[in-house]
């Protein structure tokens, strides 16, 4: 019998062993180790400690550029693909709508691509060409064609922000479809009764309702928008004019990886880790975190 | 009188207006699938234009220099997709679940701050350690291989985190019953409490498969020689500045899209349920 309560209190340790183990190899070691990286001058051969001189060098314009281009990326994603899809998902989720499963899985196919073939797409879309699609459609309007790949930084923002729109908002539609299922629909009557409009209804009714899933598209939001990568470096091959491109894991991946600067690299990775932070930080503020006995 | 009118209208708006972003969204691939019929200087040349897309002489000859060509490196990324994609997803899967179930049923020291770890890791970005993790491959001779390239992801803290708020839900009663028929810990777990959460590895099967699947930024640095690259990391070899080699790449890229497309079609709800379940309970 003494046994068996032996095992019954082992049997937790094997079930979440592999977490514990792959904590220690695929975050606590590597954390460890790029801190003392960024301390150190990396040859093939030889390391040597070179105190804080990588995070020095981060003082360095093409790299405030790249946060720039990451935060203000972020930024406007999470200002786009919060309430475009979540006003989608209401007008799917309405009586009002028909097709909705039908345009719902239509939304989301663009999900499904990956982003490789999806750079390419828009690269061939949004190609110099007077021929291509977009110049075909804004000379329509007597706008003249533009160098959009290799143009202006707005021209730049702009394409990524297109590739995300088109990526990223079937999948937001989902996430607010299914906090919409969870708002009882009775509240929508009783608001009927009372009169309410239909936007009256979204601002009192859904909006605070669908709380949870604002906060879990945010998160993936930041996360996502800061760590962003591969869209621009599949848009202009890691070579944007201007660095008009750039991002902050582009430029860990052209330091660490093109230029060899692992130490160099490792600071940037650090930095990225403290703005990810602080981000978070100003998110759980505004969620209330911070508030004496507020639930979470 | 006047309501059901003033209801119709909206319907109908909201219908056009669908149709209308229906056919900016789906437009691309359409696109894509169409140039993919025509020679890449095309594309070259005129971009993606109305024009080429409906203009005649369409033939599969990008398909079958991409395929059949004597040299030809798309099967082998195509072989080595499948086989991250397949070797990824049921790791992954399998080793979550385990981790995600063990948190939520049992109670042990530790626990909080396990749950508390994997919360705070859904907020960490990998690519901060990139470069350590890159180092660590080299140094485990994991360089240009797919345990390599799986590594890194096997325990991705979000299915673990889907894993234990679907956990949370499981009959518990049921294990007492299972002890006093003197069946072990880890036989409860495979014998009794995997059919249960069989709708959880489907949604986190279909999500880890398509991560799996476009995963981009560690393939590229892990992956060396050409005939052990995954289907984006081949594909982008073909954009150089040098010009692109749009042949290939886009018929390459119609291959890589159009199965994941059907499978979606097959398992729509599987995928939906999948994506509606990590967020609500998040």
């Amino acid at each position: 019998m003494k046994s068996l309560t032996k095992k019954q209190n082992l049997a937790p340790y094997f079930f979440v062993a592999p977490f514990i183990i792959s904590l220690f190899i695929i975050y606590l070691y590597p954390l460890i180790s790029t801190v003392i990286m960024s301390f150190q001058e990396i040859v093939p051969g030889e390391t040597e400690f070179i105190g804080t001189k990588n995070y020095r060098r981060l003082a360095d314009p093409t790299f405030f550029k790249a946060i720039q281009n990451s935060v203000i990326y972020t930024v406007l994603t999470i200002s786009l693909l919060i309430p475009v899809p979540m006003i989608f998902a209401a007008m799917l989720d309405s009586k009002s709508s028909i097709g909705s499963r039908f345009f719902r899985s239509v939304f989301f196919v663009p999900s499904l691509v990956s982003v490789v073939v999806a750079g390419t797409i828009v690269r061939l879309i949004f190609a110099q060409a007077d021929t291509a699609l977009i110049n075909t459609l804004i000379a329509q309007f007597n706008i003249e064609p533009q160098n959009w790949l290799h143009g202006t930084r707005i021209h730049a923002m702009f394409l990524l922000l297109i590739l995300a729109l088109w990526r990223w908002t079937g999948i937001n539609i989902i996430y607010f479809l299914s906090g919409l299922q969870t708002i009882p629909k009775e509240l929508y009557e009783a608001a009927d009764i009372d009169g309410a409009s239909t936007i009256q209804k979204f601002v009192v009714i859904t909006m605070p309702l669908l709380k949870p899933i604002i906060v879990f598209v945010t998160t993936i939001s930041i996360l996502g928008g800061l760590s962003m990568f591969e869209e621009s470096y599949i848009l202009w091959e890691g070579i944007s004019p201007d660095n008009n491109g750039l991002t902050i894991v582009g430029y860990i991946y052209r330091k660490g990886f093109q230029h060899g600067e692992l130490g160099l690299g490792s600071a940037v990775g650090l930095v990225l880790l403290i703005i990810v932070v602080f981000f978070n930080v100003i998110q759980l503020f505004f969620r209330g975190f911070f508030k004496k006995g507020a639930e979470v | 009188m006047n309501e059901p009118i003033k209801q119709k209208t909206i319907s109908f708006s909201i219908l056009v207006l669908f149709s209308l972003l229906a056919v900016v969204v789906l437009f691309p691939l359409l696109a894509l699938l169409m140039s993919s019929f025509r020679p890449g200087s095309d594309l070259m040349r005129f971009g993606i234009s109305i024009d080429s897309m409906f203009a005649a002489g369409k033939n599969l000859d990008n398909y079958k220099v991409l395929l059949f060509a004597d040299k030809a490196l798309y099967p082998y990324w195509f072989r080595n997709s499948i086989m991250i994609l397949f070797l990824q997803t049921t790791i992954t899967v399998f080793l979550t679940s385990l981790v995600g179930y063990g948190l939520a049923v049992y109670e042990f020291k530790g626990r909080r701050l396990l749950t508390s770890l994997v919360l705070v890791l859904m907020m960490v970005p990998l690519q901060i350690l990139i470069l350590p993790l890159y180092k660590m491959m080299i140094s485990a001779r994991l360089m240009d291989t797919v345990a390599g390239v799986i590594l890194p992801f096997i325990l991705s803290p979000i299915a673990i985190f889907f894993f234990r708020q679907f956990s949370l839900g499981l009959p518990l009663d049921l294990m007492d019953a299972a002890r006093i028929d003197g069946v072990g810990e880890i036989g409860i777990y495979f014998r009794i409490m995997s059919p249960l959460l069989l709708p959880a590895y489907g949604a986190m099967a279909i999500l880890e498969g398509l991560k799996s699947w476009n995963n981009y930024l560690w393939p590229l640095i892990v992956l060396r020689s050409n005939k052990s690259f995954t289907i984006p990391i081949g594909l982008n070899t073909l954009l150089t500045p040098y010009g692109n080699n749009y042949d290939n790449l886009i018929s390459g890229a119609v291959i890589a899209t159009i199965p994941i497309i059907i499978l979606f079609l097959m398992f729509q709800r599987y995928f939906i349920s999948g994506l509606s379940s990590g967020s609500v309970k998040g």
